[in-house]
């Protein structure tokens, strides 16, 4: 294949990546977009869906506060279609230590973090959740943002300034010419098949994955991996964003995002960045806390856990003795390897959060402007992203448009009500791609309600089979892919409510319709399910 | 959250969060199978519930389409309250779209009743006039086909104070013989024989029968989505009803719909969970199951005079709702001669007021048939059921004379009142 030749090849298909690539368009900048699996897979795909007002880091990482509060307004001003206003609350309760609620108003004044003292019954009376040993409580601009709509909608407004991306593509190898990077070699994941590109700049947006690619380049990126965990209950326990009132640790948040209330999250320090393990006590360690905030909360129904790494990085030249993932600021810092390292051609970019992705892009895209030679300022946050459609930012729409005929068409995914025509749409917006069914999911929602794709993954594989004329063994592995695929969140709750699910749910898929002898690898000793769980 | 429960988890909505999706509901519900304008109870309960946004505009429609029935939740074995939820997503959308005249005309029963009593023979005329039927369903909707039941032309509640006051009575010695009588408004107005056969049946079993004030039950106004109306009535209920309530005395009425209201509806659609609330509701009884709990205590003479005769009874929605299984026929099996057998049918399709609006009347016949079928095919001229519209639904698909089972117990024990003819004796075999 002959090579490609683009300006800037970005690598990483998260919130950073998408927001570089259109910070890059806008600039004027011909850029390509590489994403080893589908966009949002990484870290954006894994975590708490919260638009931080900063509130959380006011005491101890003031710049990390302003930067929230900052991009918090400028999201909620160009992209609104991924973002519910639900604001949040900052709740102390009797057992969190007394003092610290002046400590986190003081920090806010100083962030710029507006908020406003509630009674507790006022909070109540907004949150019947809630309990009843609150001390404290205030109000902070935090919104609930959904990362799949976001990332999307970045894209959109890229390809409108006409650039490209190209998913399910690996970056194996970086292309030294000299000093200078000059291009790298992708690998198609699905058919092994590669390809070159040639880039005057390479911007390593690869999350948790940064120092893979430096060390491509041979340079060391220091990088901790800090492992956090999320459990999303099957109902809307609250509607506003509820933060612990004290000092960042486990378990604090709950966040209501689409249908379902997410909890969390843990930190715990790993070895490497595909570390999602969930741990037993992590599981009871956020149920726990959250109890402690809405009694009850514990005995709901338990969706889907799920674990991302957060990448941390302090520049060797910061200097701090406290190494615990918390303690670690959750700033970003921009890699200039050319002056770092005497390696033109490639620019890092590392740590930070979602809600701060279009900053990080826009400081990240300088630096890369500079050693390209373009001098157009970065305007992405003038103005809404054009070229981005809604998907569902609203709880009540996807029930209303489909009570009112909106969405015809057969039912296919009942809890998330994604219907036939909509699922034909989304997979012939593939084109000639291959498409699997997990990639339809974080398109439409499909297996994400409670029964956790129970009833939907036949009928949409039988759909998908239809539509792109597989043979009946690729649907097959298709359908069991995707059903061991929504196990796997369920795996670390499989109590209660869940476990009557998963019951049912096998019944279904190994019992009635035999889907270990489908897919053609049936082994007495092979658990399709419990894959490695058995002695 | 209302006072008495703890959590958010023992609300009605948050049921929504045991539903395995397992369709049990859907193949049971009686209106899902017959018309594709209702996806069913899973679809618009458990489902649905997830993307409600409290105090947001509803987005539901197809809901509307729900009868009320309460079959869902009966046969849900996860404990989804799918009914209740429907429920209260119908009146969240009467509460955005408004209540329509017909359906809160339908909601106040209760006041056409006793506002009709003193012209009952012209109404009865009236209402029985083609045209004016016609002219109903043109112009308020309401089916030209649908039961209308007929005026006494006297209430229950005014029977009762002459006769109160003409045998005056001697106060029992213990609460323990004491019992409150909820006649309901269809007893009140348009059949008050049933309630004086009730009070017949209560004071033959030596008991000191009490009828305070009541009002309409509100089941009406619930299912019509009209929950402020509905819950000034419950409220004005528990409040004439929680003082008997306290001091142990049972509170039985002859409407098994009405029972269930102030047993489960008030609490669990209505919200109304105030100890009060919860006080009256462990105290009341549908009529039969209180018989029929007697029974079970040794406490229900049994010397019946035997009625020879087979008939077919329908268990109301409504009574099964109750969860207590069929008492009429536990009792009705103790008269020597009678053979009571069970229909084998869910749902008449009246569902209180369902049946009678114009878009709904042929949905409601057909989910009424297979009780046609086998009336029928037993050829039936009585048929037995504990609740009112049901008994008049059966009445208009039939032919039949549809009665009470109390008419039965009144009778086997020799008990009759004026201005009533047993309708079973009269044809005996
Ligand atoms: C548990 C947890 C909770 C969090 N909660 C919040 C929150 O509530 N609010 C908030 O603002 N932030 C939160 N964050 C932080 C936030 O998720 C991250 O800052 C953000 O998602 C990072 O996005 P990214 O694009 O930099 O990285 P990613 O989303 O990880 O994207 C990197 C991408 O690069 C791709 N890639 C890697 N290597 C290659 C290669 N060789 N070739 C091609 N592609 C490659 C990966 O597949 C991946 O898709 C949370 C993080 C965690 C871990
Ligand atoms: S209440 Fe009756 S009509 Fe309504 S969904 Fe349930 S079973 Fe169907
Ligand atoms: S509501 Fe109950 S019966 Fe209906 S699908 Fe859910 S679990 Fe099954």
């Amino acid at each position: 294949m002959t090579p490609q030749t683009v300006d800037v090849l970005v690598i990483g298909g998260g919130a950073t990546g998408a927001a570089a690539l259109y910070d890059l368009a806008r600039r004027g900048v011909r850029a390509l977009l590489v994403e080893q699996n589908d966009f949002t897979t990484g870290t954006s795909g894994r975590y708490h869906g919260l638009l931080h007002s900063g509130g959380r880091y006011a005491v101890r990482d003031p710049e990390t506060a302003q930067e929230c509060i900052a991009e918090n307004t400028i999201l909620r001003r160009i992209t609104p279609f991924a973002i519910e206003d639900t604001g949040g609350l900052f709740v102390a309760t009797l057992d969190d230590p007394a003092d610290f609620p002046a400590q986190w108003v003081t920090g806010c004044a100083a962030a710029g973090i507006p908020t406003e003292q509630l009674t507790p019954e006022q909070a109540r009376a907004q949150e019947p959740a809630l309990t009843p040993n609150i001390t404290a409580v205030y109000r902070v601009p935090d919104a609930s943002v959904d990362s799949f709509d976001l990332i999307h909608g970045f894209i959109a407004a890229a390809r409108t300034y006409g650039c490209k991306t190209l998913i399910y593509h690996r970056v194996t190898q970086l292309i030294h010419e000299g000093d200078t990077i000059v291009g790298a070699r992708l690998e198609d994941t699905r058919t092994g098949a590669t390809r070159i590109i040639h880039a005057a700049c390479i911007l390593n947006a690869a999350g948790p994955w940064v120092s893979v690619i430096a060390g491509l380049a041979g340079i060391a990126v220091e990088v901790k991996f800090d492992r956090g965990a999320m459990i999303a209950m099957n109902m809307r326990w609250v509607n506003t964003i509820v933060n612990r009132l004290r000092p960042a640790a486990d378990g604090d948040i709950l966040v209501p995002v689409g249908a379902v209330c997410v909890l969390g999250t843990t930190s715990v320090m790993t070895d490497h960045p595909d570390d999602y393990r969930i741990e037993p006590w992590e599981v009871s360690k956020i149920l726990n806390e959250a109890e402690a905030v809405v009694p009850g909360i514990r005995y709901g129904r338990a969706l889907r856990a799920w674990a991302g790494v957060r990448p941390l990085y302090e520049s060797p030249a910061a200097h701090h003795n406290d190494t615990a993932g918390r303690a670690v600021m959750r700033t970003f810092s921009v890699l200039d390897h050319a002056a770092l390292h005497g390696v033109r051609g490639l620019v890092t970019v590392v740590g930070g959060k979602l809600t701060t992705c279009r900053l990080m892009a826009e400081q990240t895209v300088d630096v890369v402007c500079q050693q390209i030679g373009v001098t157009a300022p970065c305007t992405t946050a003038r103005e809404v992203l054009p070229g981005a459609t809604t998907r569902y930012h609203r709880l009540d729409q996807r029930l209303h448009r489909l009570e009112h005929g909106e969405t015809p068409g057969e039912l296919i995914c009942e809890c998330e009500m994604v219907t036939r025509p909509q699922i034909e749409q989304a997979i012939a917006a593939y084109g000639d791609q291959p498409v699997a069914l997990d990639d339809l999911r974080r398109d439409l929602r499909i297996g994400m309600g409670p029964c956790q794709g129970g009833f939907c993954s036949y009928r949409a594989a039988a759909i998908l089979q239809e539509v792109k004329g597989h043979s009946a063994l690729e649907t097959n592995r298709a359908f069991a892919a995707f059903v061991r695929e929504r196990y796997q969140g369920v795996r670390p709750l499989l109590w209660g409510h869940q476990l009557r699910q998963f019951y049912l749910d096998e019944l279904i898929y190994r019992r009635t319709l035999g889907l270990d002898w489908l897919t053609g690898d049936y082994d007495p000793h092979e658990n399709v399910y419990a894959e490695g769980d058995h002695d | 959250m209302t006072d008495n429960a703890q959590h958010l988890i023992d609300l009605t909505a948050f049921t929504a969060d045991h539903c395995l999706k397992c369709n049990i509901c859907t193949a049971a519900c009686p209106v899902a199978s017959i018309t594709p304008l209702f996806p069913g109870p899973k679809t618009v309960g458990p489902q649905a519930q997830r993307m409600r946004l409290p105090g947001a505009p509803s987005p539901d429609h197809s809901i509307d389409y729900c009868s009320g029935c309460g079959i869902c939740t009966l046969v849900c074995p996860h404990g989804v309250r799918v009914m209740e939820i429907n429920t209260q997503a119908k009146a969240q959308m009467t509460a955005t779209h408004g209540i329509s005249l017909r359906n809160w005309f339908l909601s106040r029963n209760e006041r056409w009743g006793r506002l009709g009593t003193p012209f009952a023979p012209l109404i009865n005329f009236g209402l029985r006039l083609w045209l004016a039927r016609w002219f109903a369903e043109k112009a308020v909707k309401i089916s030209a086909r649908a039961p209308l039941p007929r005026w006494a032309g006297y209430t229950f509640r005014g029977w009762w104070k002459k006769q109160v006051r003409q045998h005056p009575r001697p106060a029992p010695a213990s609460d323990a013989q004491r019992v409150v009588y909820f006649h309901g408004c269809s007893t009140n107005t348009y059949e008050p024989h049933i309630g004086k056969l009730a009070v017949a049946v209560l004071e033959h079993l030596g008991l000191y029968v009490e009828i305070p004030p009541q009002t309409c039950c509100g089941l009406p106004a619930q299912s019509n989505g009209d929950f402020k109306a509905a819950r000034r009535y419950a409220r004005k209920n528990i409040a004439f009803l929680v003082d008997y309530a306290r001091r142990g005395i049972p509170i039985v009425g002859t409407s098994a719909s009405c029972m269930t209201a102030i047993k489960g509806d008030y609490q669990h659609v209505l919200g109304l969970d105030d100890p009060d609330a919860q006080l009256v509701a462990e105290h009341t009884y549908d009529f039969m199951e209180f018989l029929a709990k007697l029974h079970r205590e040794g406490k229900l003479p049994t010397d019946f005079h035997p009625i020879e005769r087979e008939l077919p009874y329908h268990a109301p929605c409504q009574l099964k709702a109750h969860g207590m299984g069929r008492p009429a026929l536990d009792v009705l099996d103790l008269i020597p001669g009678l053979r009571c057998w069970e229909i084998d049918a869910d749902c008449c399709g009246i569902a209180g007021t369902y049946g009678f609006k114009a878009e709904k009347r042929a949905i409601a016949e057909t989910v009424g048939k297979p009780i046609a079928e086998q009336v029928e095919a037993a050829s039936a001229e009585v048929v037995v059921c504990d609740t009112e519209t049901c008994r008049w639904q059966i009445t208009s698909l039939t032919n039949a004379t549809t009665i009470h089972p109390v008419e039965l117990v009144a009778q086997a024990y020799g008990l009759t009142v004026d201005r009533y003819t047993p309708p079973v004796t009269a044809r005996q075999m």
